[in-house]
C-alpha cells in the first residue's frame, strides 16, 4: 500500500495507482488523475460514466467490466473507447477512484 | 430421499456425481444428469491436436462411462431452469424437479459477439476450444504455407486463460522443426496489458515470448475482423494483419442460463465465491466454468471447487452453516514447446510465485519456470485427468486450498529484461 500525488493531490494507492481509499475521492482529484492518464478535460459524457460507474461498484462491490459499461446502454463501445482511450473500463475505474476491474483471472 | 440434478455432465458435472455418489448414500438421494452431449471430451487435448501431438480419437470417451452408476444419465438439452420452482423443463418438455440443483453447465465460444468473425470461419479463422476447431486447426497448420499467425484473445474471462500462450509457444516449436520458422511471423494479440493476467507470471512470460520471437500487441480489443483484407480491427484504430487467425472468442456461460434469467452479462451465473451456492437460491450451487467466480476457468479449479461443494451440499441438507472455504485454488501447466513446461500456482488473493511444488526445494516441478519435468508432469495429467480427477479421487500431496510451501516472493523477476514493456507497436 503506498500513496500517489495527482495534481496537488496526495492520495493512498495500489502500485497500479488505483485508489484504495474512496472517501478521498473528489471531482478535482478525478480531474487530476484524468490529466495523468491523457484525458485533457472530463466531459459531461466522462461524468456519466463515472457517475455510473461509482454506482455500480457500490451495489456489486467492484468495478463494471467494458461488456458490463456498454450492455448497461450508458455508453456505447466505439465511444467508451473514444472517452478513455487505451482500457476504458480500467482507465475509467481508476479516474472514478474505483478498484481496477475484475476479468482478468 | 433427496433429488439431486446437476446440469453438465463435463468435467465439473461429471467430478461432482462422483463426490456424491461416494458420500452421500443411495438412501438419502438420488442423482441425475443432464447433458445434451453423450460424449466427455478431454479437453486439455484441444491444445495438442492441431500440432498432431494428441490425435482426435484419444481426447473423445462415453460419457456414461464416467458417471457412477447409480447415476440416472438424460442425454437431453435444458429449456429452462426454473430455480423459483425447483424444477427443471426440458427440450420435449419434460420436467426435472429436485430438491438441489448443481449447475455445471460451463461456457462456450461465442465468434458472432465479434463483426466479422464468423465470415473467415475456419478458412482463414480458426479457434481450438471445439473439438471440431481443434481438428480443422489441425489441417490449416499441416497445408500452412508461411506468413503471419495471429493468436489472440477476444475478451476476458476465458476459459483456460494459458492456452492460447501454449499455443503461440507450441506453434513456434512446430514451424522450428518443420524448418519453417523463419518464413512464420507468429503475434500474440491480447486486451490485457501484459502477456498473462498477473503481474509477476506476466512478466516471466512477456520474457519467454520475447526469447521465442513471438510478438506481443496488448491493450488490443477487438472491434470486428475484416475476413476479406484479413485484418483484425481495434477500437482505438490499431490494425494486424494476418493470414491465419488463431482465435479465442468470447466465452459465455450456456445460453439456458440467459434464457432462464440466471446470468450475468456473459451468461455466468452469479456465484458466492467461497462457498460456490448461488447468490439467488440457497439450493441451487454453480461448479466449474458456469459460475462467475474470479478464478481461472479450468478443470483444475473446478477439482478444487468441487471439494469444498460437496461438503456443502451435505451440510445444507443437514440444515448447517456453509464452508466458506474455496480459496481460488488453480494448478496449471503450460506447454512452452520443446518438451518442456512451466507450472503455475495460485489463488484468489496470491498471484503466481517461482519455486518449486509441491516441495521445498525438492520439487520436484518448478513454478514460473520453464522444465521438462513440467512438461512430463502435463503429459501424466491426460491418465490423472480420467482416473482420478473426474472419479473425484483427491490428488496426492496436492490440498483443495492453495499452500505457500517452496513458493519464493521475488525482489525482481528474472523472466527477461524486455518483458512486457518490450510491445512492439503495430501500424497505425
Amino acid at each position: 500500500m503506498g500513496s500517489k500525488t495527482y495534481g496537488t493531490f496526495v492520495v493512498e494507492t495500489n502500485d497500479e495507482g488505483f485508489m484504495t481509499n474512496f472517501q478521498q475521492w473528489n471531482k478535482d482529484i478525478a480531474a487530476a488523475i484524468a490529466k495523468q492518464e491523457g484525458i485533457a478535460e472530463l466531459t459531461a459524457p466522462h461524468w456519466k460514466v463515472i457517475d455510473y460507474m461509482q454506482k455500480e461498484s457500490a451495489a456489486k462491490g467492484s468495478a463494471p467490466s467494458i461488456r458490463a459499461m456498454t450492455k448497461s446502454g450508458v455508453v456505447g463501445t466505439k465511444e467508451f473507447y473514444d472517452l478513455f482511450p487505451g482500457g476504458p473500463a480500467k482507465k475509467a475505474a481508476k479516474i472514478a477512484g474505483l478498484k481496477k476491474p475484475v476479468g482478468c483471472v | 430421499m433427496k433429488k439431486i440434478l446437476i446440469l453438465g455432465g463435463g468435467t465439473a458435472g461429471t467430478m461432482m456425481a462422483n463426490h456424491i455418489a461416494k458420500k452421500i448414500p443411495a438412501r438419502e438421494a438420488s442423482i441425475t444428469v443432464v447433458d445434451r452431449d453423450p460424449w466427455h471430451y478431454y479437453q486439455p487435448g484441444f491444445l495438442f491436436i492441431p500440432f498432431g501431438m494428441y490425435t482426435k480419437e484419444q481426447v473423445k470417451k462415453e460419457k456414461k462411462r464416467f458417471l457412477p452408476k447409480r447415476a440416472e444419465f438424460v442425454q437431453s438439452e435444458v429449456a429452462a431452469i426454473e430455480a423459483a420452482k425447483n424444477r427443471v423443463k426440458l427440450a420435449d418438455g419434460k420436467t426435472l424437479e429436485y430438491d438441489y440443483l448443481v449447475i455445471a453447465t460451463g461456457c462456450k465460444i461465442a465468434p458472432e459477439e465479434t463483426p466479422g468473425m464468423t465470415d473467415g470461419w475456419r478458412k482463414s479463422v480458426f479457434d481450438f476450444y471445439t473439438y471440431e476447431g481443434s481438428c480443422a486447426l489441425a489441417e490449416a497448420l499441416r497445408s500452412f504455407r508461411g506468413g503471419k499467425l495471429v493468436v489472440h484473445v477476444n475478451e476476458m474471462p476465458i476459459k483456460c486463460p494459458v492456452a492460447p500462450l501454449e499455443f503461440a509457444f507450441l506453434a513456434d516449436a512446430y514451424f522450428t522443426k518443420r524448418k519453417m520458422r523463419a518464413n512464420v511471423d507468429i503475434t500474440y494479440v491480447t486486451p490485457l496489458p501484459g502477456a498473462f493476467t498477473k503481474p509477476i507470471a506476466s512478466k516471466a512470460i512477456g520474457g519467454l515470448m520475447n526469447k521465442k520471437n513471438i510478438d506481443l500487441v496488448t491493450d488490443f480489443s477487438a472491434e470486428r475482423i475484416d475476413a476479406a483484407k484479413k485484418e483484425l480491427v481495434c477500437y482505438d484504430g490499431r490494425v494486424v494483419p494476418f493470414d491465419l487467425l488463431v482465435t479465442i472468442p468470447t466465452n459465455m456461460g450456456a445460453s439456458v442460463i440467459a434464457d432462464s434469467g440466471m446470468g450475468d452479462e456473459l451468461n455466468f451465473v452469479p456465484t458466492e465465491k467461497n462457498s460456490l451456492r448461488s447468490k439467488t437460491f440457497e439450493n441451487v450451487f454453480i461448479i466449474g466454468d458456469a459460475t462467475n467466480v474470479p478464478a481461472s476457468k479450468a478443470g483444475a479449479v473446478a477439482h478444487f471447487e468441487a471439494e469444498t461443494l460437496i461438503k456443502n451440499l451435505i451440510r445444507s441438507m443437514k440444515g448447517e452453516e456453509l464452508l466458506q472455504t474455496f480459496d481460488g485454488h488453480a494448478n496449471c501447466f503450460i506447454e512452452t514447446g520443446f518438451g518442456k513446461a512451466i507450472l503455475i500456482d495460485f489463488n484468489y488473493d496470491q498471484e503466481p510465485l517461482p519455486g518449486s511444488f509441491p516441495l521445498p526445494v525438492i520439487g520436484p516441478m518448478s513454478l514460473l519456470k520453464e522444465s521438462v519435468f513440467n512438461h512430463l508432469g502435463k503429459l501424466a495429467f491426460e491418465w490423472m485427468y480420467w482416473n482420478v480427477i473426474i472419479k473425484a479421487i483427491p490428488i496426492p500431496m496436492i490440498g483443495a486450498r492453495m499452500s505457500m510451501t517452496g513458493k519464493k516472493i521475488p525482489a525482481t523477476i528474472t523472466g527477461g529484461e524486455n518483458g512486457i514493456e518490450d510491445l512492439r507497436d503495430v501500424r497505425r
